[in-house]
């Protein structure tokens, strides 16, 4: 027992080592960060985050972020849910090659991408939205989220839908009050991965928008300038890019951690 | 083959809160069929749980032939547990997944290859043994789960947890057959929980009638449809369950309402002694009869009349109270819609604050 | 695994989904495929070329030891992610306060913007201005530095992709844990089994869903590497740490050779494909009897 909590406690420092440096970084002016080497700031500055939440770009550029990953999340988990039932249950035409077929989505370079998506969001009028960028990341979420989905589903004996089946229950009911329950870990991680992917993603949230929705990626793209990168403002941009992930999963955290009980079943 | 007491045995999950079990003191034989029967929430699973280990309890103490396993954990114990779902090992052939606990004991193997051999044959999965575990049915897999802990020669009780939730209701009698047959050649202690009291009937020679927590009362399938011992087991056990009719009690009678039943010598005087405040007249539906015309008998509007088969179940009302009726098919019409029905003084049975009034010379 | 019903009415579960991915991926992989084929010099000109500049691709000594450090890189990564990953997602608590504030340190690295990753570590590998530069140099007294030593970039490329992302496979793997019900391990407790068994023949048959996303996930992410690396080392010194992406991408920018740079990533793609390929059918064979699925 106490040799797994040493293990799991160094790998937790080692996680945590470069955070901490990233986040005192953002604290440090960029004459510090470039020329010295100290475990806290000299002088503790609050220049870079004022710079970010002075600045209407950098927070209207979070709150596009946070949009589109939302409407993303929103838009793939219920397409996903069904799909991965489908592959997980039944047997059909193609279905092996379809499953594949969708994880090679993810496969594919993005920068091939960017000119035909360019092209294809002008014509339909949805270029430099928020639901651009949503729409385009579940090229790689929906894939993402029927994997993780169908592995979860298929631990599920296959006997509980029937029995629900001859208790009555309908396939809405059964999905809802019974088996929506037991994949609990799946939705939680699932629904996490997604956020996680859709937030991270640079360069189709960069092609698909300019001015009225751009994301905060481009933003902290801007602080790479030919006078010099701004170390400061990357790390406070990062710093702060990290929090909505936290509450994520930190409201997730259950659904991940709860187990497999049969309750009323 | 082993004899459990418990000792003043309770659990309760939080210090302050309801106990989920309450305190009791029990014994069970050696070699004894237990149903656990009872709705949800009524701590049969509890009580499972403390059995196999999984749970320790928060009061009292539980012995296995004496030996005191309250602190031992699970495989300290002599006992084998069958789930609500097939647990079995699913990259295994059926083989490997009887011959597992006796490899993890070290046995030799020609003893292995035995004993699983054996055990397959009696449970008829013999034919199977070479296929991959996980491709059997749900049924085949649940023996093959009881058969791990059959294969043992150290398990002295096994432990069923509803066993027959996920299979198909046609195969259901196949496991309760299967069943039957291991009680009836090995002889082990089995404690099988269930909420389906068709099951629990059928599988038990002792059935723990348990209500909040408590066990109301454990007696044969047989002592607990013709002397249930509280209303509760009247309630619950039977299809449809007993009636029961709140009375007042004058002299040597029994009064619903306009209506007077005779009740057995000495029950009345009994009933006074307990001290009780309410009391309730129980008659099973299969014991209500018609009344000749020359024969004492109550006089109840029929509301309706269900033919099922071989029985025809009457439903009328006495008063205010529900009378269910369950006739065999070749009992006459009932003439009127208003007959006069029959209750046999051997078949009632009186409750006072819901406790049965034991009738002279009856032994419990 | 359960018997699947053959039921052709599943399609109408999967037709949403199915929909917008090849709304999203079949349209635009149309027009890459037919770009390849052509000499694309100021986007004007088409003229068909064909299989020639495929062959071209497959004799590059740039495409084929670009090819080679890529292999050499994601064959690392995994070996070293995958077993950590799993390790650390056996250690995790399922129960209990810590699960919570476990899980969000867990979740940080994925978290953080790939430019910042590499901007992090950028810095905290100097010697002289980074943490675990100076630690290495000055306390381990081990000759480090990523800019011109070969063997200190890899390194530093390698571990900044085990921090970064074994927690992807322990999160998936955590949660795979999580979902097996509770009786299976006390059945193993009464069948006597050792821990390490209980590992064999319950935990890791059960994660075999999740092991596939994850490898297949690192897999190609890993082979796809690109900010990361580049923003460390700029794939050097020279040109010991460009990898696949890098190599296209200065194909196609900087040396304006759009059709020869759409052929590699082609091909490239194609070679991704075919070993997730293989992958995905050894991965979901394992432990599998043969004809019996």
């Amino acid at each position: 027992m106490t040799v797994r909590r040493i293990g799991l406690t160094l790998f937790i420092l080692f996680l945590l080592i470069p955070i901490y440096w990233l986040v005192v970084m953002s604290f440090k002016s960029n004459t510090e960060i470039t020329t010295q080497l100290t475990f806290f700031p000299n002088h503790w500055t609050l220049v870079h985050y004022d710079d970010i939440f002075s600045s209407g770009k950098w927070t209207g550029s979070f709150l596009h972020s946070l949009s589109y990953v939302v409407i993303n999340v929103a838009i793939t988990l219920p397409l996903a849910i069904p799909a991965a039932y489908a592959f997980s249950r039944y047997d059909f035409l193609a279905d092996k090659h379809l499953f594949f077929w969708f994880l090679t989505n993810l496969m594919a370079p993005p920068a091939v991408f960017l000119i035909p998506y360019f092209q294809l969001y002008h014509s339909i009028h949805l270029f430099d939205t928020v639901f651009a960028v949503a729409l385009a990341h579940t090229l790689f979420n929906l894939p993402l989220a029927v994997w993780i989905l169908e592995g979860f589903m298929s631990g599920v004996p296959r006997e509980i839908d029937e029995t629900a089946y001859l208790d009555g229950y309908s396939l809405p009911r059964f999905f809802i009050k019974i088996f929506i329950p037991l994949i609990g870990s799946g939705i939680g991680v699932a629904a996490f991965f997604c956020f996680m992917f859709s937030w991270i993603e640079l360069l189709l949230a960069n092609t698909l928008t300019s001015s009225n929705a751009m994301p905060f990626a481009t933003m902290m793209s801007s602080a790479f300038t030919a006078s010099g990168t701004n170390w400061g403002i990357l790390a406070a941009s990062g710093t702060l890019s990290i929090i909505p992930g936290i509450l994520v999963i930190w409201f997730v955290r259950d659904r991940i951690a709860s187990g497999f009980s049969l309750g009323r079943v | 083959m082993a004899r459990i007491d418990f000792q003043q045995t309770g659990h309760r999950y939080n210090e302050d809160g309801p106990y989920a079990l309450k305190p009791m003191t029990h014994s069970w034989d050696d070699g004894g069929a237990y149903a656990l029967l009872g709705p949800s929430g009524c701590g049969k699973t509890t009580l499972l749980n403390i059995c196999s280990g999984l749970l320790r309890p928060s009061d009292g103490r539980v012995l296995f032939d004496g030996r005191d396993v309250t602190d031992v954990p699970t495989q300290g114990r002599n006992i084998a547990q069958v789930f609500q779902f097939p647990v079995i090992y699913d990259t295994m052939t059926v083989f490997d997944n009887l011959a597992f606990p006796l490899r993890n004991r070290g046995v030799e193997k020609g003893r292995v290859r035995e004993r699983v051999r054996d055990v397959a044959k009696m449970l008829e999965i013999d034919r199977d043994l070479r296929r991959r575990a996980k491709e059997l049915t749900a049924d085949e897999k649940q023996l093959i789960s009881m058969g791990r802990g059959l294969v043992r020669d150290d398990v002295a009780a096994i432990l069923f947890d509803e066993p027959l939730t996920v299979i198909d209701p046609q195969l259901k009698w196949k496991l309760r057959r299967q069943l039957k047959r291991v009680h009836q050649n090995l002889g082990l202690t089995l404690i099988y929980v269930t909420h389906d009291q068709t099951e629990a009937l059928t599988f038990a020679d002792k059935v723990v009638v348990m209500s909040n927590g408590e066990i109301v009362q454990i007696g044969s399938p047989q002592a607990l449809f013709e002397r249930p011992e509280h209303t509760f087991v009247g309630y619950f056990i039977g299809s449809p369950g007993m009636n029961f009719f709140p009375c007042e009690l004058d002299g040597a009678e029994a009064v619903i309402g306009d209506s007077r039943v005779a009740l057995p010598e000495g029950l009345a005087s009994r009933a006074h002694e307990t001290g009780a405040r309410s009391f309730k007249l129980g008659i099973r539906p299969e014991f209500v009869g018609l009344a000749a015309d020359d024969e004492p008998g109550i006089a109840a509007p029929v509301e309706q009349i269900e033919e099922l088969g071989r029985f025809r179940v009457v439903t009328a009302w006495v008063g205010e109270h529900r009378l269910v009726a369950k006739l065999s098919e070749d009992t006459e019409d009932l003439g009127s819609d208003r007959p006069r029905f029959r209750f046999p003084q051997r078949w009632l049975r009186l409750y006072a604050d819901e406790r049965l009034v034991e009738h002279e010379g009856e032994t419990a | 695994m359960n018997n699947k019903i053959t039921d052709q009415r599943a399609w109408l579960l999967v037709l949403p989904a199915t929909f917008l991915v090849v709304f999203s991926s079949l349209i635009p992989f149309i027009a890459i495929v037919n770009y390849s084929f052509q000499i694309v010099f100021n986007m004007h000109n088409h003229s068909f070329i064909g299989w020639s500049t495929f062959h071209d691709a497959l004799t590059n000594d740039e495409f084929r030891s670009a090819l080679g450090r890529q292999v050499l890189f994601t064959a690392s990564v995994l070996a070293i992610e995958v077993p950590l990953g799993i390790g650390v997602a056996l250690t995790m608590p399922r129960s209990g306060r810590a699960v919570g504030p476990v899980l969000v340190v867990l979740a940080l690295p994925l978290l953080v913007p790939w430019n910042v990753v590499g901007l992090i570590w950028q810095i905290f590998a100097r010697a002289d201005i980074g943490l675990f530069g100076a630690f290495v140099n000055n306390v381990l007294h081990i000759n480090y530095n990523y800019a011109t030593g070969t063997f200190s970039a890899w390194f530093t490329v390698v571990l900044m992709s085990v921090w970064h992302w074994t927690s992807l496979i322990a999160l998936l793997c955590y949660a795979g844990l999580c979902a097996i019900p509770g009786a299976f391990y006390q059945a193993a407790r009464i069948d006597g089994a050792s821990r390490w068994a209980m590992f064999r023949f319950i935990e890791l048959p059960k994660l075999r869903g999740v092991l596939t996303i994850a490898i297949l996930l690192r897999f190609v992410y890993s082979f796809k590497v690109y900010a990361e690396p580049l923003q460390v080392t700029g794939g050097g010194p020279g040109t010991s740490t460009t990898f696949m992406t890098e190599m296209l991408t200065n194909t196609a920018i900087g040396q304006f050779a759009y059709g020869k740079a759409a052929a590699y990533g082609l091909l490239y793609f194609l070679i991704i494909l075919l070993i997730s390929y293989v992958f995905y059918i050894v991965l979901t064979r394992v432990g599998t009897s043969e004809g019996g699925e």
